[in-house]
């Protein structure tokens, strides 16, 4: 597939400065902050658990992901749909690819800026305790990889509606079933084998793997492809308006 | 410039466009008019490369709008019907932003940007959010959008729509003086504003074209020229029936002090309104109205366009 950088940069920018264009982007980055910090102090009960660990906050971080990584992409496709402006953006000279990419990797990087506002916190745990700093880089990238394939997969179904609300509604549902299939394993046991199948899908057994402090390829490579799937089925819609 | 061959677009069961075949001159300003509905947001749509025809094909330029659609897109400015923009960006963002994706080289973005204010009369407005402007400014913001890459060809649909008097007439002038440079074609149900801008016109209905050519062409193709008299004379009515121009004459109202007004339709479509002067001497009767009326083009589109 064939693109041009600097159209992928334009899409890119334009996107990017629209999160805060408006207060949403603000408004977003500091609930995100209240929510995950209150699950970790009050809920995880970091300061009565005496370990200078931000294991808690990796593990409440894919639910709290179900609920804000959609809100972060239901916007960008279903709102070009139903105000119009993607008539416009498809009859420029732009390739769907390009669209789709600038598109995720702005949502990619708002949730990056997000998740740099948390630094404050391992810094501070480093400074009252020991933490295994190599622990936690690894539980930061993991989040990046769990929150791109959530982009992903939100981005491509921002694009099958024009309602933002249908959008979020629905990739919280997607998400939350991929995240289920290796959550439960205990009653699926009765399966069988298929289990470590579910295992293998969930978006959670790898983000799992990963927070333990080791990144390991294969898990990397889930993700990636995770990525690629979502963002190609993206193109493929996009592009679907033209088939005939 | 712009050929479509036998252009047809079905969505699922109806026939948006059937069979549809023109040809637009580079310079001409084509107005596509029709009623609602009657495919030409589909035409718009298909030759701006936003959606592909069923069968047919169209090209611009001589590219395929299929097989070429970046060249296509490339050489077009299109504003969609209801000017769909970024609600929460400025004037100037919005503009550097499609500067960049028409790939406008940085040095000469600021440059293109300052020129399509200037022509579109945006300078109050540069660093406004679109999603406050009224909508005779949007319009415009559309329309600078459209021009912003000098493109060979723009293509409107409904450019007027949504607008107060003084607006149309603003946004029919800019119109009027692209077309010195661009091929235009663009679309509107108000006959009026065929009359003031375009070369040529395409009427459409129930996705066909049903005729074209020049507004004038068009009014000779209807019913010719109706006189109106307003005459006082013995037995004038039958008099005038019976002369030798006349196809047809109808009294259709007593007017006060024994006139009467008569309407008389010249025969093989004629202006016998001189005759019909030169009748009334001779007999001695007293004119006093004498009026001749084409067909509008109103009227041209109410027949070719009715059932």
């Amino acid at each position: 597939m064939i693109m041009q950088p600097r159209n992928v940069s334009a899409i890119f920018k334009k996107e990017l400065r629209s999160y805060f264009a408006s207060p949403v982007g603000y408004v977003f980055i500091i609930f995100y902050l209240l929510v995950s910090n209150g699950f970790f102090f009050f809920i995880e009960d970091f300061f009565r658990q005496g370990q200078a660990t931000m294991r808690g906050y990796f593990g409440t971080l894919p639910w709290i992901f179900l609920f804000f990584v959609p809100a972060i992409t239901m916007r960008l496709w279903a709102e070009e749909k139903k105000v119009g402006t993607l008539e416009i953006l498809l009859t420029m000279p732009l390739r769907e690819g390009e669209v789709v990419l600038g598109k995720f990797l702005a949502a990619f990087a708002f949730l990056a800026i997000t998740l740099a506002f948390t630094l404050p916190l391992p810094v501070s745990i480093g400074l009252i305790g020991r933490p295994d700093m190599g622990v936690i880089v690894g539980s930061y990238c993991g989040a990046l990889f769990l929150g791109a394939a959530y982009l992903a997969i939100g981005l491509l179904i921002s694009s099958l509606t024009e309602s933002q609300v249908v959008a979020f509604i629905v990739s919280v549902a997607v998400i939350f079933l991929l995240l289920a299939i290796g959550a439960a394993p205990v009653y699926l046991n009765s399966l069988g084998p298929i289990v470590h199948v579910f295992d293998y899908l969930s978006l959670l057994s790898h983000f799992n793997n990963i927070t333990r402090g080791v990144i390991d390829s294969r898990d990397v490579v889930y993700y990636l492809s995770v990525v690629v799937l979502f963002l190609y089925l993206n193109v493929k819609n996009i592009e679907s308006r033209k088939w005939r | 410039m712009i050929e479509v061959e036998g252009l047809t677009k079905r969505y699922d069961r109806t026939l948006a466009v059937d069979d549809i075949s023109f040809h637009i001159r580079k310079g001409e300003v084509v107005g596509l008019l029709g009623p609602n509905g009657a495919g030409k947001t589909t035409t718009m749509k298909i030759l701006t490369c936003y959606i592909s025809a069923t069968a047919g094909r169209a090209s611009i330029n001589g590219f395929d709008t299929f097989d070429d659609s970046l060249k296509v897109r490339e050489q077009i400015g299109y504003l969609p019907e209801s000017c769909p923009l970024y609600q929460d960006s400025d004037v100037v963002t919005y503009l550097n932003f499609c500067a960049e994706v028409r790939g406008i080289a940085p040095s000469k973005r600021k440059s293109a940007v300052e020129r399509v204010v200037s022509d579109c009369d945006l300078g109050k407005v540069t660093r406004k959010v679109i999603g406050h402007l009224s909508k005779g400014y949007r319009q415009r913001v559309g329309m600078a959008q459209a021009l912003l890459h000098d493109p060979a060809v723009l293509v409107l649909d409904e450019p007027t729509s949504g607008l107060d008097p003084n607006q149309i007439r603003d946004i029919l002038r800019l119109i009027h003086s692209l077309g010195r440079e661009k091929t235009v074609i663009h679309s509107t149900h108000i006959l009026s504003e065929i009359e003031a801008t375009s070369d040529r016109v395409l009427i459409i209905n129930n996705g066909r074209i049903v005729a074209q050519g020049t507004p004038r062409e068009l009014m000779a193709q209807s019913s010719g020229t109706t006189v109106f008299l307003t005459v006082r004379g013995e037995n004038c009515t039958a008099q005038i029936a019976s002369a030798p121009f006349t196809a047809s004459a109808e009294k259709i109202a007593d007017a006060a002090d024994g006139f009467v007004r008569v309407a008389v339709r010249g025969a093989a479509e004629r202006d016998v309104s001189v005759d019909l002067y030169r009748l009334a001497v001779e007999k001695g009767w007293l004119v006093s109205e004498l009026r001749a009326e084409s067909a509008s083009l109103e009227e041209v589109f109410a027949q070719l366009t009715k059932g």
